[in-house]
Protein backbone atom coordinates (compact mmCIF):
# COMPACT_ATOMS: atom_id res chain seq x y z
CA UNK A 1 0.00 0.00 0.00
CA UNK A 2 1.34 3.44 -0.98
CA UNK A 3 0.43 6.58 0.93
CA UNK A 4 1.22 10.23 0.42
CA UNK A 5 0.57 13.22 2.60
CA UNK A 6 1.72 16.41 4.26
CA UNK A 7 3.71 16.10 7.48
CA UNK A 8 2.65 17.17 10.97
CA UNK A 9 5.86 17.03 13.03
CA UNK A 10 6.14 16.44 16.79
CA UNK A 11 8.91 15.69 19.30
CA UNK A 12 9.69 12.82 21.67
CA UNK A 13 7.32 11.20 24.19
CA UNK A 14 4.03 12.32 22.63
CA UNK A 15 1.72 10.71 25.20
CA UNK A 16 -1.79 9.38 24.78
CA UNK A 17 -3.14 12.14 27.05
CA UNK A 18 -2.21 14.73 24.44
CA UNK A 19 -3.19 12.55 21.47
CA UNK A 20 -6.66 12.38 23.00
CA UNK A 21 -7.20 13.97 26.44
CA UNK A 22 -9.06 11.84 28.97
CA UNK A 23 -11.80 14.43 29.30
CA UNK A 24 -13.07 13.26 25.90
CA UNK A 25 -13.01 9.54 26.68
CA UNK A 26 -16.73 9.47 27.36
CA UNK A 27 -17.12 8.86 23.62
CA UNK A 28 -15.43 6.25 21.45
CA UNK A 29 -16.15 6.78 17.74
CA UNK A 30 -13.17 7.85 15.60
CA UNK A 31 -15.09 10.85 14.20
CA UNK A 32 -15.98 12.27 17.64
CA UNK A 33 -12.49 11.64 19.02
CA UNK A 34 -10.81 13.23 15.99
CA UNK A 35 -12.26 16.65 16.87
CA UNK A 36 -9.95 16.83 19.89
CA UNK A 37 -6.93 14.94 18.57
CA UNK A 38 -3.61 16.55 19.64
CA UNK A 39 -5.39 19.68 20.91
CA UNK A 40 -3.31 20.09 24.08
CA UNK A 41 -0.01 20.35 22.17
CA UNK A 42 -1.27 21.55 18.79
CA UNK A 43 -4.64 23.31 18.91
CA UNK A 44 -4.55 23.82 15.12
CA UNK A 45 -4.24 20.12 14.26
CA UNK A 46 -7.87 18.99 14.32
CA UNK A 47 -9.07 21.86 12.11
CA UNK A 48 -6.04 21.85 9.79
CA UNK A 49 -5.43 18.15 9.17
CA UNK A 50 -6.38 16.84 5.70
CA UNK A 51 -7.21 13.29 4.72
CA UNK A 52 -3.97 11.47 3.90
CA UNK A 53 -1.70 13.69 6.02
CA UNK A 54 1.04 11.98 8.03
CA UNK A 55 2.28 12.41 11.58
CA UNK A 56 6.05 12.27 12.05
CA UNK A 57 7.36 12.20 15.63
CA UNK A 58 10.39 11.33 17.73
CA UNK A 59 10.96 8.56 20.25
CA UNK A 60 8.34 6.74 22.36
CA UNK A 61 5.28 7.98 20.44
CA UNK A 62 2.03 7.06 22.21
CA UNK A 63 3.46 6.51 25.67
CA UNK A 64 1.12 6.34 28.64
CA UNK A 65 -2.40 5.02 28.66
CA UNK A 66 -3.67 1.91 26.88
CA UNK A 67 -6.56 3.88 25.41
CA UNK A 68 -7.26 2.64 21.90
CA UNK A 69 -9.01 5.97 21.51
CA UNK A 70 -5.54 7.35 20.63
CA UNK A 71 -5.00 5.49 17.33
CA UNK A 72 -8.75 5.77 16.66
CA UNK A 73 -8.61 9.57 17.04
CA UNK A 74 -5.64 9.73 14.64
CA UNK A 75 -7.48 7.46 12.20
CA UNK A 76 -10.63 9.52 12.54
CA UNK A 77 -8.63 12.65 11.71
CA UNK A 78 -7.80 11.07 8.35
CA UNK A 79 -4.10 10.56 9.06
CA UNK A 80 -2.77 7.92 6.69
CA UNK A 81 0.36 6.90 8.59
CA UNK A 82 2.45 7.65 11.68
CA UNK A 83 6.24 7.56 11.26
CA UNK A 84 8.21 7.74 14.53
CA UNK A 85 11.65 7.07 15.88
CA UNK A 86 10.02 4.49 18.13
CA UNK A 87 6.60 3.69 19.55
CA UNK A 88 5.45 2.94 23.08
CA UNK A 89 4.50 -0.71 23.10
CA UNK A 90 0.77 -0.51 23.83
CA UNK A 91 0.30 2.14 21.14
CA UNK A 92 2.30 -0.04 18.73
CA UNK A 93 -0.06 -2.98 19.36
CA UNK A 94 -3.16 -0.83 19.22
CA UNK A 95 -2.21 0.79 15.92
CA UNK A 96 -1.58 -2.61 14.31
CA UNK A 97 -4.75 -4.06 15.83
CA UNK A 98 -6.99 -1.27 14.54
CA UNK A 99 -5.27 -1.04 11.16
CA UNK A 100 -3.53 2.34 11.53
CA UNK A 101 -0.30 2.18 9.47
CA UNK A 102 2.82 2.93 11.52
CA UNK A 103 6.53 2.75 10.73
CA UNK A 104 9.63 3.04 12.90
CA UNK A 105 12.18 5.05 10.96
CA UNK A 106 14.43 7.37 13.02
CA UNK A 107 16.43 8.52 9.98
CA UNK A 108 13.32 9.73 8.18
CA UNK A 109 12.11 11.50 11.32
CA UNK A 110 15.36 13.38 11.66
CA UNK A 111 15.27 14.56 8.04
CA UNK A 112 11.62 15.63 7.95
CA UNK A 113 10.08 19.01 8.74
CA UNK A 114 6.52 20.11 9.28
CA UNK A 115 4.83 20.66 5.94
CA UNK A 116 7.09 18.33 3.94
CA UNK A 117 5.39 15.96 1.55
CA UNK A 118 5.97 12.33 2.49
CA UNK A 119 5.41 9.18 0.44
CA UNK A 120 5.22 5.89 2.34
CA UNK A 121 5.35 2.44 0.77
CA UNK A 122 4.10 0.10 3.47
CA UNK A 123 4.88 -3.07 1.54
CA UNK A 124 8.49 -2.07 0.92
CA UNK A 125 8.77 -0.30 4.28
CA UNK A 126 10.19 2.85 2.72
CA UNK A 127 9.63 6.48 3.58
CA UNK A 128 10.41 9.06 0.89
CA UNK A 129 10.54 12.74 1.66
CA UNK A 130 9.31 14.20 -1.63
CA UNK A 131 10.32 17.67 -0.49
CA UNK A 132 13.98 16.61 -0.30
CA UNK A 133 13.97 13.56 -2.55
CA UNK A 134 15.55 11.27 0.05
CA UNK A 135 14.30 7.75 0.79
CA UNK A 136 14.68 5.90 4.09
CA UNK A 137 14.19 2.24 5.02
CA UNK A 138 11.95 1.56 8.04
CA UNK A 139 12.29 -1.34 10.46
CA UNK A 140 10.45 -4.38 9.01
CA UNK A 141 7.51 -5.99 10.81
CA UNK A 142 7.72 -9.66 11.83
CA UNK A 143 5.69 -11.97 9.51
CA UNK A 144 2.99 -12.63 12.13
CA UNK A 145 2.41 -8.89 12.52
CA UNK A 146 2.39 -8.49 8.72
CA UNK A 147 -0.41 -11.08 8.63
CA UNK A 148 -2.49 -8.99 11.05
CA UNK A 149 -1.80 -5.82 9.05
CA UNK A 150 -2.62 -7.67 5.82
CA UNK A 151 -5.97 -8.82 7.21
CA UNK A 152 -6.85 -5.21 8.09
CA UNK A 153 -6.42 -5.54 11.84
CA UNK A 154 -6.72 -8.04 14.66
CA UNK A 155 -10.51 -8.44 14.51
CA UNK A 156 -10.73 -9.49 10.83
CA UNK A 157 -7.57 -11.57 11.32
CA UNK A 158 -9.09 -13.42 14.30
CA UNK A 159 -12.52 -13.75 12.68
CA UNK A 160 -10.91 -15.49 9.73
CA UNK A 161 -8.87 -17.77 11.97
CA UNK A 162 -11.93 -18.72 14.02
CA UNK A 163 -13.88 -19.49 10.84
CA UNK A 164 -11.06 -21.62 9.53
CA UNK A 165 -10.74 -23.62 12.76
CA UNK A 166 -14.52 -24.13 12.93
CA UNK A 167 -14.52 -25.35 9.33
CA UNK A 168 -11.73 -27.78 10.22
CA UNK A 169 -13.71 -29.17 13.17
CA UNK A 170 -16.91 -29.72 11.19
CA UNK B 1 21.34 -20.22 29.66
CA UNK B 2 18.69 -19.67 32.31
CA UNK B 3 15.50 -17.68 32.08
CA UNK B 4 14.06 -14.55 33.61
CA UNK B 5 10.82 -14.40 35.54
CA UNK B 6 8.96 -12.97 32.54
CA UNK B 7 10.25 -15.73 30.23
CA UNK B 8 9.23 -18.45 32.68
CA UNK B 9 5.67 -17.23 33.14
CA UNK B 10 5.21 -16.77 29.39
CA UNK B 11 6.66 -20.24 28.69
CA UNK B 12 4.16 -21.75 31.13
CA UNK B 13 1.31 -20.21 29.12
CA UNK B 14 2.32 -21.09 25.55
CA UNK B 15 -0.52 -22.19 23.33
CA UNK B 16 0.32 -25.47 21.67
CA UNK B 17 1.89 -24.62 18.33
CA UNK B 18 2.21 -20.98 19.37
CA UNK B 19 3.65 -18.21 17.23
CA UNK B 20 7.19 -19.56 17.42
CA UNK B 21 6.18 -23.18 16.91
CA UNK B 22 7.11 -24.25 20.41
CA UNK B 23 4.69 -26.14 22.59
CA UNK B 24 3.94 -25.97 26.33
CA UNK B 25 6.97 -26.43 28.51
CA UNK B 26 9.42 -25.16 25.94
CA UNK B 27 11.56 -22.19 26.85
CA UNK B 28 11.09 -18.85 25.18
CA UNK B 29 13.70 -16.28 24.26
CA UNK B 30 13.48 -12.50 24.04
CA UNK B 31 11.90 -11.23 20.80
CA UNK B 32 10.05 -14.52 20.16
CA UNK B 33 6.50 -13.82 19.06
CA UNK B 34 4.27 -16.25 20.91
CA UNK B 35 0.62 -16.97 21.50
CA UNK B 36 -0.27 -17.50 25.14
CA UNK B 37 -3.33 -18.34 27.18
CA UNK B 38 -4.60 -15.72 29.59
CA UNK B 39 -5.86 -16.28 33.13
CA UNK B 40 -7.69 -12.98 33.51
CA UNK B 41 -8.96 -10.43 30.97
CA UNK B 42 -9.74 -6.99 32.42
CA UNK B 43 -11.45 -3.88 31.12
CA UNK B 44 -13.07 -0.75 32.57
CA UNK B 45 -15.85 1.69 31.77
CA UNK B 46 -13.66 3.57 29.27
CA UNK B 47 -12.06 0.66 27.46
CA UNK B 48 -14.83 -1.98 27.71
CA UNK B 49 -17.28 -0.23 25.35
CA UNK B 50 -14.78 -0.43 22.47
CA UNK B 51 -13.83 -3.99 23.44
CA UNK B 52 -17.51 -4.99 23.44
CA UNK B 53 -18.03 -3.36 20.03
CA UNK B 54 -15.05 -5.28 18.60
CA UNK B 55 -16.13 -8.50 20.35
CA UNK B 56 -19.45 -8.30 18.50
CA UNK B 57 -17.52 -8.10 15.21
CA UNK B 58 -15.75 -11.40 15.87
CA UNK B 59 -18.77 -13.59 15.27
CA UNK B 60 -18.48 -15.17 18.74
CA UNK B 61 -21.51 -15.44 21.02
CA UNK B 62 -19.95 -16.09 24.43
CA UNK B 63 -16.77 -15.09 26.24
CA UNK B 64 -14.26 -17.94 26.60
CA UNK B 65 -14.80 -18.22 30.38
CA UNK B 66 -17.11 -15.87 32.34
CA UNK B 67 -15.07 -16.40 35.54
CA UNK B 68 -11.95 -14.99 33.84
CA UNK B 69 -13.47 -11.84 32.36
CA UNK B 70 -13.41 -8.95 34.85
CA UNK B 71 -15.04 -5.55 34.28
CA UNK B 72 -14.77 -2.61 36.65
CA UNK B 73 -16.63 0.71 36.54
CA UNK B 74 -13.99 2.98 38.00
CA UNK B 75 -12.74 5.68 35.62
CA UNK B 76 -15.76 7.93 35.19
CA UNK B 77 -17.82 6.18 37.86
CA UNK B 78 -19.90 7.09 39.79
CA UNK B 79 -21.12 8.36 36.43
CA UNK B 80 -19.78 11.86 35.87
CA UNK B 81 -22.11 12.75 32.99
CA UNK B 82 -24.68 11.23 30.67
CA UNK B 83 -22.15 9.84 28.19
CA UNK B 84 -20.20 8.19 31.00
CA UNK B 85 -23.44 6.74 32.31
CA UNK B 86 -24.03 5.25 28.87
CA UNK B 87 -20.55 3.69 28.82
CA UNK B 88 -21.12 2.09 32.23
CA UNK B 89 -24.50 0.91 30.97
CA UNK B 90 -22.96 -0.77 27.90
CA UNK B 91 -20.54 -2.61 30.18
CA UNK B 92 -23.24 -3.54 32.73
CA UNK B 93 -25.54 -4.94 30.03
CA UNK B 94 -22.75 -6.97 28.46
CA UNK B 95 -21.77 -8.35 31.89
CA UNK B 96 -25.38 -9.33 32.57
CA UNK B 97 -25.86 -10.90 29.15
CA UNK B 98 -22.63 -12.90 29.48
CA UNK B 99 -23.26 -13.80 33.13
CA UNK B 100 -19.98 -12.33 34.36
CA UNK B 101 -19.64 -12.85 38.12
CA UNK B 102 -16.79 -10.32 38.38
CA UNK B 103 -18.44 -7.16 37.13
CA UNK B 104 -17.90 -4.51 39.80
CA UNK B 105 -20.28 -1.57 39.93
CA UNK B 106 -20.58 1.45 42.22
CA UNK B 107 -20.87 0.43 45.85
CA UNK B 108 -19.03 -2.84 45.31
CA UNK B 109 -16.15 -1.59 43.25
CA UNK B 110 -12.71 -0.21 43.69
CA UNK B 111 -10.01 1.16 41.47
CA UNK B 112 -9.34 -1.93 39.38
CA UNK B 113 -5.70 -2.45 40.30
CA UNK B 114 -6.41 -2.13 44.00
CA UNK B 115 -9.52 -4.28 43.70
CA UNK B 116 -8.38 -7.33 41.72
CA UNK B 117 -5.51 -8.36 44.03
CA UNK B 118 -7.61 -7.57 47.10
CA UNK B 119 -10.39 -9.86 45.81
CA UNK B 120 -7.88 -12.60 45.03
CA UNK B 121 -8.78 -12.49 41.33
CA UNK B 122 -5.10 -12.48 40.32
CA UNK B 123 -2.72 -15.03 41.82
CA UNK B 124 1.03 -15.62 41.42
CA UNK B 125 2.03 -17.10 38.07
CA UNK B 126 -1.02 -15.74 36.26
CA UNK B 127 -0.85 -14.19 32.83
CA UNK B 128 -3.18 -11.20 32.76
CA UNK B 129 -4.09 -8.73 30.05
CA UNK B 130 -6.09 -5.62 30.79
CA UNK B 131 -7.29 -2.73 28.71
CA UNK B 132 -5.64 -0.37 31.13
CA UNK B 133 -1.96 0.46 31.04
CA UNK B 134 -1.55 0.02 34.80
CA UNK B 135 -2.50 -3.65 34.58
CA UNK B 136 1.23 -4.17 35.19
CA UNK B 137 0.44 -3.58 38.90
CA UNK B 138 -0.11 -7.35 39.38
CA UNK B 139 3.55 -7.97 38.67
CA UNK B 140 3.90 -7.39 42.41
CA UNK B 141 2.22 -10.79 42.87
CA UNK B 142 4.65 -12.55 40.54
CA UNK B 143 2.07 -12.48 37.73
CA UNK B 144 2.88 -11.48 34.14
CA UNK B 145 0.33 -8.72 33.75
CA UNK B 146 0.34 -6.19 30.97
CA UNK B 147 -1.75 -3.42 29.53
CA UNK B 148 -3.21 -3.82 26.06
CA UNK B 149 -5.87 -2.06 24.01
CA UNK B 150 -9.55 -2.76 23.71
CA UNK B 151 -9.20 -4.84 20.54
CA UNK B 152 -6.68 -7.14 22.21
CA UNK B 153 -9.13 -7.52 25.08
CA UNK B 154 -11.98 -8.29 22.68
CA UNK B 155 -9.97 -11.09 21.09
CA UNK B 156 -8.79 -12.36 24.49
CA UNK B 157 -12.38 -12.40 25.77
CA UNK B 158 -13.38 -14.46 22.74
CA UNK B 159 -10.44 -16.85 22.52
CA UNK B 160 -8.69 -16.82 25.90
CA UNK B 161 -5.45 -16.11 24.05
CA UNK B 162 -3.24 -13.19 23.14
CA UNK B 163 -0.08 -12.67 21.09
CA UNK B 164 3.01 -11.33 22.81
CA UNK B 165 6.57 -10.50 21.98
CA UNK B 166 8.76 -12.02 24.68
CA UNK B 167 10.47 -9.04 26.33
CA UNK B 168 14.09 -8.60 27.32
CA UNK B 169 14.41 -7.99 31.05
CA UNK B 170 16.08 -5.22 33.01
CA UNK B 171 16.84 -6.33 36.56
CA UNK B 172 16.87 -3.56 39.15
CA UNK B 173 18.49 -4.56 42.44
CA UNK B 174 17.76 -2.40 45.49
CA UNK B 175 20.15 -2.56 48.44
CA UNK B 176 20.55 -0.65 51.66
CA UNK B 177 18.22 0.68 54.31
CA UNK B 178 15.26 2.92 53.51
CA UNK B 179 15.35 6.39 55.01
CA UNK B 180 12.39 7.67 57.03
CA UNK B 181 9.28 8.46 54.93
CA UNK B 182 10.71 6.72 51.87
CA UNK B 183 8.41 4.10 50.33
CA UNK B 184 7.75 2.22 47.11
CA UNK B 185 6.64 5.40 45.33
CA UNK B 186 9.96 7.08 46.00
CA UNK B 187 11.93 4.04 44.81
CA UNK B 188 10.01 3.82 41.55
CA UNK B 189 10.10 7.58 40.85
CA UNK B 190 13.85 7.53 41.51
CA UNK B 191 14.27 4.52 39.20
CA UNK B 192 12.26 6.13 36.38
CA UNK B 193 14.37 9.25 36.89
CA UNK B 194 17.45 7.10 36.37
CA UNK B 195 16.36 5.04 33.34
CA UNK B 196 13.88 7.49 31.73
CA UNK B 197 10.31 7.17 30.47
CA UNK B 198 11.40 4.95 27.60
CA UNK B 199 14.29 3.26 29.42
CA UNK B 200 12.43 -0.04 29.63
CA UNK B 201 10.40 0.29 26.42
CA UNK B 202 9.19 -3.13 25.17
CA UNK B 203 11.05 -4.72 28.13
CA UNK B 204 10.21 -6.35 31.44
CA UNK B 205 11.56 -5.03 34.73
CA UNK B 206 12.46 -7.43 37.55
CA UNK B 207 12.49 -5.68 40.91
CA UNK B 208 14.86 -7.47 43.29
CA UNK B 209 17.22 -7.10 46.20
CA UNK B 210 16.99 -6.99 49.99
CA UNK B 211 15.50 -3.50 50.15
CA UNK B 212 12.41 -4.49 48.17
CA UNK B 213 12.12 -7.77 50.07
CA UNK B 214 11.47 -5.55 53.09
CA UNK B 215 8.64 -3.71 51.31
CA UNK B 216 5.00 -4.48 52.09
CA UNK B 217 2.74 -5.64 49.27
CA UNK B 218 1.35 -2.10 49.06
CA UNK B 219 4.83 -0.74 48.32
CA UNK B 220 5.41 -3.45 45.73
CA UNK B 221 2.08 -2.78 44.00
CA UNK B 222 3.07 0.89 43.79
CA UNK B 223 6.38 0.03 42.13
CA UNK B 224 4.96 -2.53 39.69
CA UNK B 225 2.15 -0.09 38.86
CA UNK B 226 4.59 2.48 37.51
CA UNK B 227 6.73 0.08 35.44
CA UNK B 228 4.73 1.34 32.45
CA UNK B 229 5.98 4.87 33.16
CA UNK B 230 9.43 3.61 32.16
CA UNK B 231 7.83 2.10 29.04
CA UNK B 232 7.91 -1.45 30.43
CA UNK B 233 5.57 -4.24 29.48
CA UNK B 234 5.55 -5.62 32.99
CA UNK B 235 7.26 -5.02 36.36
CA UNK B 236 7.78 -8.25 38.25
CA UNK B 237 8.59 -9.33 41.78
CA UNK B 238 9.44 -12.94 42.66
CA UNK B 239 7.07 -14.54 45.15
CA UNK B 240 8.24 -14.59 48.77
CA UNK B 241 6.68 -14.95 52.23
CA UNK B 242 5.17 -11.45 52.02
CA UNK B 243 3.41 -12.42 48.79
CA UNK B 244 2.26 -15.76 50.21
CA UNK B 245 0.86 -14.10 53.33
CA UNK B 246 -1.05 -11.60 51.16
CA UNK B 247 -2.50 -14.21 48.82
CA UNK B 248 -3.42 -16.67 51.58
CA UNK B 249 -7.17 -16.76 52.05
CA UNK B 250 -7.84 -14.53 49.03
CA UNK B 251 -6.90 -16.44 45.89
CA UNK B 252 -9.77 -17.78 43.82
CA UNK B 253 -7.31 -20.23 42.21
CA UNK B 254 -4.07 -21.84 43.34
CA UNK B 255 -1.08 -19.88 42.06
CA UNK B 256 2.27 -20.94 40.62
CA UNK B 257 5.54 -19.65 41.95
CA UNK B 258 8.19 -18.97 39.34
CA UNK B 259 11.62 -17.60 40.04
CA UNK B 260 14.34 -16.29 37.79
CA UNK B 261 17.35 -18.51 37.18
CA UNK B 262 20.68 -17.40 38.63
CA UNK B 263 22.15 -17.49 35.11
CA UNK B 264 19.25 -15.72 33.42
CA UNK B 265 20.29 -13.32 30.67
CA UNK B 266 19.41 -9.71 31.41
CA UNK B 267 19.51 -6.80 28.99
CA UNK B 268 20.82 -4.71 31.86
CA UNK B 269 21.30 -4.91 35.62
CA UNK B 270 20.82 -1.67 37.56
CA UNK B 271 22.00 -1.36 41.16
CA UNK B 272 20.31 1.11 43.46
CA UNK B 273 21.49 2.09 46.94
CA UNK B 274 18.23 3.07 48.61
CA UNK B 275 20.08 4.70 51.50
CA UNK B 276 20.83 7.58 49.10
CA UNK B 277 17.18 8.12 48.21
CA UNK B 278 15.09 10.91 49.74
CA UNK B 279 11.34 11.21 49.24
CA UNK B 280 10.95 12.06 45.56
CA UNK B 281 8.87 14.51 43.54
CA UNK B 282 8.45 14.19 39.76
CA UNK B 283 8.03 17.60 38.15
CA UNK B 284 5.82 18.31 35.13
CA UNK B 285 5.35 16.95 32.51
CA UNK B 286 7.06 13.53 32.66
CA UNK B 287 7.44 10.97 35.47
CA UNK B 288 11.19 10.89 34.73
CA UNK B 289 11.57 14.44 36.06
CA UNK B 290 12.13 13.07 39.56
CA UNK B 291 14.18 14.95 42.13
CA UNK B 292 14.60 14.80 45.91
CA UNK B 293 11.97 16.77 47.79
CA UNK B 294 14.75 18.84 49.39
CA UNK B 295 15.50 20.19 45.91
CA UNK B 296 11.89 20.94 44.99
CA UNK B 297 12.25 24.65 45.66
CA UNK B 298 9.26 26.86 46.41
CA UNK B 299 6.34 25.29 44.55
CA UNK B 300 2.97 26.45 45.88
CA UNK B 301 0.05 24.08 45.31
CA UNK B 302 -3.70 24.39 44.89
CA UNK B 303 -4.61 20.73 45.30
CA UNK B 304 -3.28 17.55 46.86
CA UNK B 305 -4.63 14.18 45.72
CA UNK B 306 -4.00 11.10 47.84
CA UNK B 307 -5.19 7.83 46.35
CA UNK B 308 -5.28 6.05 42.94
CA UNK B 309 -4.17 2.63 41.70
CA UNK B 310 -0.66 3.71 42.63
CA UNK B 311 -1.18 4.83 46.24
CA UNK B 312 -4.78 4.16 47.25
CA UNK B 313 -4.18 1.26 49.62
CA UNK B 314 -4.69 1.21 53.38
CA UNK B 315 -0.94 1.50 54.08
CA UNK B 316 -0.81 4.65 51.92
CA UNK B 317 -3.74 6.21 53.78
CA UNK B 318 -2.06 5.38 57.10
CA UNK B 319 1.06 7.29 56.04
CA UNK B 320 -1.06 10.27 54.98
CA UNK B 321 -2.99 10.14 58.25
CA UNK B 322 0.22 10.07 60.22
CA UNK B 323 1.09 13.43 58.68
CA UNK B 324 -2.42 14.94 58.78
CA UNK B 325 -3.38 13.80 62.30
CA UNK B 326 -4.18 16.84 64.45
CA UNK B 327 -3.22 19.24 61.64
CA UNK B 328 -5.14 21.31 59.13
CA UNK B 329 -4.92 21.41 55.36
CA UNK B 330 -3.58 24.83 54.32
CA UNK B 331 -6.47 27.25 53.61
CA UNK B 332 -5.44 27.63 49.96
CA UNK B 333 -5.35 23.89 49.25
CA UNK B 334 -8.04 21.39 48.30
CA UNK B 335 -6.96 18.02 49.68
CA UNK B 336 -8.79 15.05 48.16
CA UNK B 337 -8.39 11.56 49.58
CA UNK B 338 -9.61 8.65 47.46
CA UNK B 339 -9.52 5.19 49.07
CA UNK B 340 -8.75 2.57 46.43
CA UNK B 341 -11.64 0.22 47.13
CA UNK B 342 -14.75 -0.24 49.25
CA UNK B 343 -12.69 -2.47 51.55
CA UNK B 344 -9.92 0.12 51.90
CA UNK B 345 -12.60 2.74 52.61
CA UNK B 346 -14.23 0.56 55.28
CA UNK B 347 -10.89 -0.25 56.90
CA UNK B 348 -9.98 3.45 56.86
CA UNK B 349 -13.27 4.28 58.57
CA UNK B 350 -12.79 1.58 61.20
CA UNK B 351 -9.21 2.65 61.91
CA UNK B 352 -10.26 6.24 62.35
CA UNK B 353 -8.30 7.45 59.32
CA UNK B 354 -11.32 9.01 57.66
CA UNK B 355 -12.02 11.00 60.81
CA UNK B 356 -8.44 12.30 60.75
CA UNK B 357 -8.80 13.35 57.10
CA UNK B 358 -12.16 15.08 57.56
CA UNK B 359 -11.00 16.86 60.71
CA UNK B 360 -7.93 18.05 58.81
CA UNK B 361 -10.20 19.61 56.20
CA UNK B 362 -9.73 17.03 53.45
CA UNK B 363 -12.49 15.70 51.19
CA UNK B 364 -12.84 11.91 51.24
CA UNK B 365 -14.27 10.40 48.06
CA UNK B 366 -15.74 7.07 47.11
CA UNK B 367 -13.24 4.96 45.10
CA UNK B 368 -12.72 6.28 41.57
CA UNK B 369 -9.91 6.95 39.09
CA UNK B 370 -11.56 10.38 38.54
CA UNK B 371 -8.94 12.98 39.51
CA UNK B 372 -5.89 11.06 38.24
CA UNK B 373 -6.88 11.47 34.60
CA UNK B 374 -8.73 14.75 34.85
CA UNK B 375 -12.08 13.02 34.66
CA UNK B 376 -13.93 14.32 37.70
CA UNK B 377 -13.53 14.78 41.48
CA UNK B 378 -10.63 17.20 41.30
CA UNK B 379 -10.09 18.67 37.81
CA UNK B 380 -7.55 21.52 37.61
CA UNK B 381 -8.03 24.96 36.05
CA UNK B 382 -5.37 26.74 33.95
CA UNK B 383 -2.39 27.75 36.06
CA UNK B 384 -3.30 25.45 38.97
CA UNK B 385 -0.83 23.02 40.48
CA UNK B 386 -1.45 19.70 42.21
CA UNK B 387 0.80 17.39 44.13
CA UNK B 388 -0.57 13.93 43.58
CA UNK B 389 0.15 10.34 44.56
CA UNK B 390 -1.01 9.22 41.11
CA UNK B 391 1.25 7.95 38.33
CA UNK B 392 1.23 10.45 35.46
CA UNK B 393 2.02 14.14 35.22
CA UNK B 394 1.60 14.55 31.46
CA UNK B 395 0.44 17.88 30.12
CA UNK B 396 -3.28 18.26 30.78
CA UNK B 397 -3.45 14.97 32.65
CA UNK B 398 -5.49 16.38 35.53
CA UNK B 399 -7.39 19.06 33.66
CA UNK B 400 -6.47 22.19 31.75
CA UNK B 401 -3.37 21.85 29.52
CA UNK B 402 -1.89 24.80 31.41
CA UNK B 403 -2.20 23.05 34.80
CA UNK B 404 0.64 21.12 36.45
CA UNK B 405 0.92 17.82 38.30
CA UNK B 406 3.78 16.94 40.66
CA UNK B 407 3.99 13.24 41.51
CA UNK B 408 4.95 12.11 45.00
CA UNK B 409 4.22 9.53 47.66
CA UNK B 410 1.51 9.95 50.31
CA UNK B 411 3.87 11.41 52.95
CA UNK B 412 4.99 14.28 50.71
CA UNK B 413 1.47 14.83 49.36
CA UNK B 414 0.03 15.10 52.87
CA UNK B 415 2.84 17.34 54.12
CA UNK B 416 2.42 19.58 51.07
CA UNK B 417 -1.32 19.83 51.76
CA UNK B 418 -0.56 21.13 55.25
CA UNK B 419 2.18 23.57 54.22
CA UNK B 420 0.58 24.79 50.99
CA UNK B 421 3.67 24.15 48.90
CA UNK B 422 5.66 21.03 48.09
CA UNK B 423 7.11 20.01 51.43
CA UNK B 424 9.07 17.21 53.05
CA UNK B 425 7.22 15.26 55.76
CA UNK B 426 9.87 16.34 58.32
CA UNK B 427 8.74 19.93 57.90
CA UNK B 428 5.38 18.92 59.37
CA UNK B 429 6.05 15.93 61.61
CA UNK B 430 8.88 16.30 64.08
Amino acid sequence: MKLMGTVWKYGDNVDTDVIIPARYLNVSTPEELARHCMEDIDPGFAAGVRAGDTIVAGENFGCGSSREHAPLAIQGAGVSCVVAGSFARIFYRNAINVGLPILECPAAVEATQKGDLLAVDLGAGTVTNLSTGNTYQAAPFPPFVMDIIGAGGLVPFTRERLRASQAQES
Amino acid sequence: MGHTLAEKIIAAHLVDGGGNGSGPGAGVEPSDLVEVTVDVVLSNDITAPIAIREFSELGVERVFDPDRVVMVADHFAPNKDIKSAEQCQVMRRFAQAQGLPHHFDVGRMGIEHVLLPEQGLVVPGDLVVGADSHTCTYGALGAFATGVGSTDVAVAMATGCVWLRVPETIRVVYRGRLRPWVGGKDLILYTIGQIGVSGARYKAIEFAGPAVSDLSMAGRFTMANMAIEAGAKVGLFAVDDTTRAYVAGRGVRPGHEHRPDADAAYAEVVEVDVGQIEPQVAFPHLPENARPVSRAGDVSIDQAVIGSCTNGRLEDLRVAAQVLRGRRVSPGVRCIVVPGSQQVYLDAVREGLVEIFVEAGAAVSTPTCGPCLGGHMGVLAAGERAVSTTNRNFRGRMGDPESEVYLAGPAVAAASAVVGRIAAPEEVVQ
